[in-house]
């Protein structure tokens, strides 16, 4: 399959602050790629351009073969559903379906056809008649989507589509988005700031920071193996437990403190020794134990509890570190409990503490 | 026992605290406001009640009491007899050109200063922000500077003195504080709107007419009221630029006021003014209420 958006050496600046910075993304026909990052990383920037609403200084945007760099955004083949919704207020939900068919002239009997079939998949068949002020946050995100929908095109654009919904309404709305994906096969791309979104709906995950793509990658991917300290502290809550240190004994083992951890099984490249690195482990992928363990493992004292329903997360103290631990319910353990934890090197990244990037 | 404590309990007060009228705040702020009162409708009293009563009774002196006898004729002859200059067809014809100088002034400058304000919100283009500072410039700067400017563009473009020559002046002195009025309010329309429009392929107007405007109700009316009153009682601009044939209302009233000959008709006088200022009124009391009815519409929300 070809790819569906081709972004080329695009750059935007505003003055001399350039918000995206000799960009390049190339996303395949069908796939659900998500744009993540903190706020200011230029991501709905990103998406603004892509749907030319916003004029970028240099570079090409090419969407289905075709260079779309100076076309309309209402040329260019995409729908696009915004935060705030963004439905026509004084319109009906009918109305704001069918007002962009009507400024393409789209013939009426064709608008009928697209509007109930949008109304099907989106179940949204009783509200046609009513006006957006009398639907719920959910109902207006979906008819939000059904705009999209109706215009028949290739490429969605999500601007942070669940943002301002609460939480339950946004797990159900968040599923139906995948269904949605599942069953239409189009390209879609999707901002967000959340990265349980992020993690539950990409097929890829670009990771963002000022104006730059940090990581694209699978979801998996991106957890398991981030290609820099940014995204590995970004992705995960609690965060990924970042322990500074050097590599000695030629990068066979990680020094820490007065502990010495053995980095058999780490998969990266040459570790080589260094004195300066950065070695990070995932809540989850630590071990508690309160007898010494065999493999490489260090002592630490727990200083507080965290009770979350399915697990628990203990916060320790290691060689004057915090840290962070989940540990399923029977593992609780009493505040000042002196233990052992055991680091699943496999498992775990290691950083050049200077360039930051992964080893 | 636990009965006992608690009926002992619900013996104290209970309730809703019970509220004061006459206290000192109350007196202090009422009679306050019933003072303030008075000095505002006494001279509306004196003129209504002047203008029902003939001319012995004027004479009289008792401004302030009701007339012994009402009569209507000091109104008639406000509105259709009373002589300025050759003419003697009172106010009727000085209302008639300030209907006439209102209307399209009204019109063209809020037609224009909304799309204005449209523009310089969504359709930023080099220089936009620089052109308003501009143009809210304008609105400081004192419009006798401009007087006599004026006359000789409005001379050199043919419209000195002509009816079109008055609107197009009260159209430009109009620009800077609607077009203020509009580009505040269409900046808090949300943007994304706007986006989604162009998403839809609406362009400029398609925009402007099918998503700002209908949104936009309350503001119009706003700027409906400023405009009509504004306009309906300029003097100054009224009687530079026309000719007598084309005097506003004001500027009628005026000459009917301060005419030197014959007899002060006070009672005349009075009921001219009150005509003259019975259509700012009149719009105030209608577009108030639909003012009102457009904001409690909400159409904003969601």
């Amino acid at each position: 399959m070809g790819n569906s958006i081709e972004v080329r050496d695009l750059t935007l600046s505003f003055g001399s602050v350039s918000v995206l910075k000799n960009m390049n993304l190339n996303v395949e026909e069908g796939e659900f790629v998500v744009l993540l990052g903190p706020s200011g990383c230029g991501k709905s920037t990103l998406l603004n351009c892509l749907a030319g609403l916003l004029d970028i200084t240099d570079g090409q945007i090419w969407i289905k073969e075709k260079n779309v760099t100076w076309s309309e955004p209402s040329e260019r083949g995409i729908g696009m559903v915004f935060q705030s919704y963004a439905l026509y207020p004084q319109m009906t939900v009918r109305g704001n379906l069918s007002f962009g068919l009507k400024n393409a002239r789209v013939p009426q009997a064709e608008i009928d056809k697209r509007i109930a079939r949008a109304a099907e998949i989106l179940q949204i068949q009783p509200l046609l008649d009513r006006k957006p002020a009398a639907l719920s946050g959910g109902q207006r995100q979906r008819v939000a989507i059904g705009r999209a929908l109706v215009r028949d095109v290739d490429v969605f654009l999500f601007d942070e589509p669940l943002s301002n919904l609460d939480a339950k309404l946004r797990s159900e709305l968040r599923v139906e988005i995948k269904r949605l994906h599942n069953a239409l096969g189009n390209t879609m791309v999707y901002v967000t700031h959340d990265q349980i979104e992020a993690l539950t709906l990409a097929d890829r995950i670009a990771v963002m920071k000022g104006g730059v793509i940090q990581q694209l990658a699978e979801p998996l991917e991106i957890y398991n193996r981030p290609s820099n300290l940014f995204v590995a502290g970004f992705i995960g809550s609690p965060s990924m437990n970042f322990l500074k240190g050097r590599t000695v004994d030629g990068g066979r083992a990680f020094q820490f403190g007065s502990t010495k951890i053995d980095l058999a099984g780490y998969e990266g490249g040459a570790v080589l020794e260094r004195d300066d690195a950065i070695l990070g482990v995932r809540p989850e992928h630590i071990t508690v134990s309160t007898t010494p363990l065999a493999g490489p493992s260090m002592p630490a004292e727990v200083e507080i509890d965290e009770h979350l329903g399915a697990d628990s997360l203990l916060w320790l103290k290691a060689e004057g570190v915090n840290m962070s631990v989940r540990v399923p319910v029977e593992g609780r353990l009493p505040p000042g409990t002196k233990v052992h934890l055991g680091l699943d090197i496999p498992k775990a990244s290691l950083f050049d503490a200077k360039t930051e990037q992964r080893i | 026992m636990a009965d006992v404590s608690m009926a002992a309990a619900m013996t104290g007060p209970r309730g809703a605290k019970p509220k004061k009228r006459l206290t000192g705040r109350n007196i202090m702020l009422y009679g306050t406001l019933l003072v303030v009162c008075l000095y505002y409708l006494l001279p509306l009293w004196v003129m209504v009640m002047t203008s029902l009563k003939g001319m012995p009774e004027v004479r009289m002196g008792n401004i302030f009491s009701p007339p012994v006898e009402i009569t209507f004729q000091p109104w008639v002859k406000a509105w259709a007899e009373a002589c300025t200059g050759l003419n003697c067809d009172g106010l009727s014809r000085g209302f008639w050109n300030s209907v006439v100088i209102t209307v399209p002034s009204v019109i063209l400058s809020i037609a224009i200063a909304s799309v204005n304000g449209y523009a310089l919100i969504n359709w930023k283009f080099k220089g936009s922000d620089v052109f308003f500072t501009i143009l809210i410039f304008g609105s400081f700067i004192p419009y006798q500077i401009m007087l006599y400017p004026i006359v000789i563009l409005l001379r050199e473009a043919g419209l000195y003195g002509s009816l079109w020559g008055l609107v197009l002046v009260h159209s430009v002195f109009g620009m800077p504080i609607l077009t203020l009025l509009f580009r505040n309010y269409f900046s808090s329309i949300p943007e994304e709107l706007f986006k989604a429009a162009r998403v839809d392929g609406a362009g400029f107007w398609g925009i402007y007419f099918r998503i700002m405007l209908p949104m936009s109700l309350p503001i119009f009316v706003v700027a409906l009221i400023l405009q009509v009153t504004g306009i309906w009682n300029d003097f100054l601009f009224g009687v530079v630029y026309t000719k007598p044939d084309l005097y506003p209302m004001t500027v009628q009233l005026n000459n009917i006021v301060n005419s030197v000959q014959g007899v002060k008709e006070y009672n005349v006088n009075m009921a001219a003014t009150l005509l003259t200022g019975l259509v700012p009124l009149v719009v105030y009391f209608v577009s108030g209420k639909l003012f009102v009815r457009g904001i409690a519409a909400g159409a904003v929300k969601g």
